[in-house]
């Protein structure tokens, strides 16, 4: 079988194990992952609750250390950097999605899209900028004002995605992001997501539980007991797109 | 980063405003409290050095008693004879001008009025060495105290509250067993810390013992004041007139002196002294408001950490630094306590203007504590900032995303 990727991935897992606890209340979460994903990939981690997807997730996007195993990160051996050099990380290469939203409360639209470039330490003017460019683009170019107790669920979600964006992330981590939405606003959140994917050639690594959800992303990893169950590419429910 | 970290604790304190004014209520009514107290009190000691002075200048007074200020005890000391007064003024240099005082307080009657007013009896000097001026009609002179003429002197309030603010000028008040022709009033030097003193009926020593009390003793002068030249060293003289009154007086050797010799600089520290003590003690009450004010900083910054676990999160998640939480809350914290030490020193600003009129003392601006109560607020939105800021930066991001 021929690797159809580039012959260095975005990102390499070897034998990550996680064990939470010690002695006789240790419990191994993850018990020897092995995963290659490569840049503009749009990953779905699939798995029952309790199954270490989570903690697979919040391996992945550096939230989190392996007990053992290696992690690369674009070359770089993230199972050794501090919580400092992994902040740094996530501020420069990762944009984060939650099932909650996560916005600030009493914080208008614009002010939440903000938030990461003043930790990136980007000047006032270019920052406004920035953050009503991201929200165009997640298609609420009248809402930068509002607070998010004046936006529906969805409007939310396209709020805290324009949050992950506004920094143009190589990758973006998205847990549950339609967990908390109706079927419609899922389709519109999902279709928003995939066209990030192919027109920004954002990677995408999503955790989810439904079948129609994982259906956007071109590959599903199942993840069961700390070991990867199964991990399959196919064709992309809509657009018809290929996988290169 | 530190600019940031105030821009991004800024918009935190925008969020809530009402909570942020509640949790700065305490530092604000600390810092107003310290500066008010410490103000009034310093006011209050200029009061009293302004009054003292408008007493005389080197003004020097015995007084029958042991010792001075708050210990003293006059009870069994006998008084002064008019020899004394002689005494001093013949053999001893430097003296300008000196008066004896004998003090009665004495029922007071004109028409249907009647009141009880501290009588003096002495000679034409006490005017000046009282700083008296007389406001209309004249001093009694040296020939009125010798032949001991029914004639007074009178204050301001006693013009008001005795003759109903009549014309007092050969107006007849009876004072004690004998009426007194009023011959001057005085000009009024107010109210102050030390009481009303136009409350006061001036009469020649003669007149108040052979007319007015009607009994006499050879030691009936209860004060001698005595103004120094200019020039001469008052230290020296209260030395000499101690050193002379102790004989007069037959004291031995190893007996205490039964009387006390003082100048206005001496009664102006003692009281200034009394009034700072007071002051300071006020102050630290005030500054233990403060500090509870503080602990309220940090009450609130507590719960506003837990309350706020999830957007802790959500900072680390999107690359925040511990040390940039840290100073997050932090600058938060200070924000509020600074913030609350300028609003306090407004509030005391108002109070001090507002309460220095009421008790008629000037009112002075210390820069001094204003800086030391703004740095003080800002030490402690520090000092109860640091626990509530170190726990926000220790939170691990996934157990701070994953918080309900």
């Amino acid at each position: 079988m021929s690797d159809p990727y580039p012959p260095r991935p975005l990102i390499e897992l070897g034998q990550i194990t996680k064990t939470y606890g010690s002695g006789e209340t240790a419990f191994q979460a993850l018990r020897g992952v092995d995963l290659r994903i490569h840049q503009g990939e749009f990953v779905a981690v699939m798995g029952p609750s309790g199954s270490g997807k989570s903690t697979l997730m919040n391996l992945l996007g550096c939230l989190d250390t392996p007990t053992t195993g290696s992690y690369r990160y674009e070359g770089i051996a993230v199972e050794s950097l501090n919580a400092d050099q992994r902040s740094l990380l996530r501020r420069h290469a990762f944009g984060f999605i939650f099932q909650g939203f996560n916005l600030l409360a009493r914080t208008s639209a614009i002010e939440n899209v903000e938030l990461p470039l003043i930790y990136r330490g980007t000047s006032r003017s270019e920052r406004r900028a920035l953050a009503a460019e991201a929200l165009a683009s997640v298609g609420l170019p009248d809402k930068l004002r509002n607070t998010p107790a004046e936006l529906s669920g969805g409007q939310q979600q396209r709020v805290a995605i324009a949050r992950a964006i506004v920094t143009s992330p190589v990758t973006l981590f998205a847990d549950e992001p339609t967990g908390n939405l109706d079927t419609r606003t899922t389709r519109e959140i999902m279709e928003l997501l995939t066209r990030l994917n192919e027109e920004d050639g954002i990677t995408i690594l999503m955790v989810t539980h439904e079948d129609d959800v994982a259906e956007y992303a071109g590959r599903s990893v199942v993840v069961k007991d700390g070991l990867i169950e199964s991990d399959r590419f196919r064709s992309r429910h809509q657009p018809a797109a290929q996988v290169p | 980063m530190i600019w940031n970290a105030l821009f991004i604790a800024l918009r935190e304190l925008r969020r809530n405003p009402v909570r942020a004014f509640l949790t700065v209520l305490g530092v604000i009514i600390g810092v107003a409290s310290v500066i008010t107290m410490v103000t009034l009190g310093q006011a209050t000691t200029q009061a009293v050095k302004n009054q003292i002075s408008s007493l005389g200048s080197n003004l020097i007074t015995v007084r029958p008693g042991m010792g001075f200020g708050p210990r003293a005890a006059s009870a069994g000391v006998p008084n002064f004879m008019e020899s004394d007064v002689e005494a001093i003024s013949s053999q001893i240099d430097g003296v300008a001008a000196i008066a004896p005082v004998s003090s009665q307080s004495l029922s007071t009657i004109y028409r249907q009025n009647a009141r009880t007013t501290s009588v003096v009896g002495t000679t034409a000097d006490y005017f000046e060495i009282n700083n008296w001026t007389i406001g209309e009609g004249r001093f009694f002179s040296a020939s009125d105290a010798r032949s001991g003429r029914a004639v007074c002197v009178i204050g301001q309030t006693v013009v008001d509250n005795l003759l109903g603010g009549e014309p007092a000028i050969g107006k007849k008040i009876r004072i004690g067993k004998a009426p007194c022709e009023v011959i001057g009033v005085l000009q009024a030097k107010g109210q102050s810390g030390m009481g009303d003193q136009d409350d006061t009926i001036v009469v020649p020593l003669t007149t108040l013992q052979r007319r007015l009390v009607g009994k006499t003793s050879s030691r009936n002068i209860s004060q001698i004041t005595i103004s120094a030249e200019e020039g001469s060293d008052s230290d020296v003289l209260i030395g000499e007139i101690t050193s002379l009154m102790r004989h007069r007086r037959n004291l031995q050797s190893n007996e205490d002196d039964d009387f006390n010799v003082f100048d206005t600089r001496q009664i102006a520290d003692t009281l200034s002294s009394s009034t700072q003590m007071m002051t300071t003690l006020l102050a630290a009450v005030a500054g233990v408001s403060l500090l509870v004010g503080g602990i309220g900083i940090m009450n609130i910054m507590l719960v506003s950490v837990t309350e706020r676990t999830r957007e802790i999160g959500v900072r680390l998640a999107i690359g925040a630094r511990a040390r940039e939480v840290l100073l997050q809350f932090l600058v938060e914290a200070v924000t509020l306590s600074s913030v609350g030490g300028l609003a306090g020193i407004l509030l005391a600003l108002l109070l001090c203007a507002g309460i220095s009129k009421l008790i008629q003392v000037p009112f002075v601006f210390d820069p001094q504590i204003n800086t030391v109560a703004i740095l003080f607020s800002m030490g402690v939105g520090i000092l109860f900032g640091f626990t509530p800021a170190r726990r926000a930066a220790r939170l691990d991001p996934i157990d701070a995303l994953r918080h309900e």
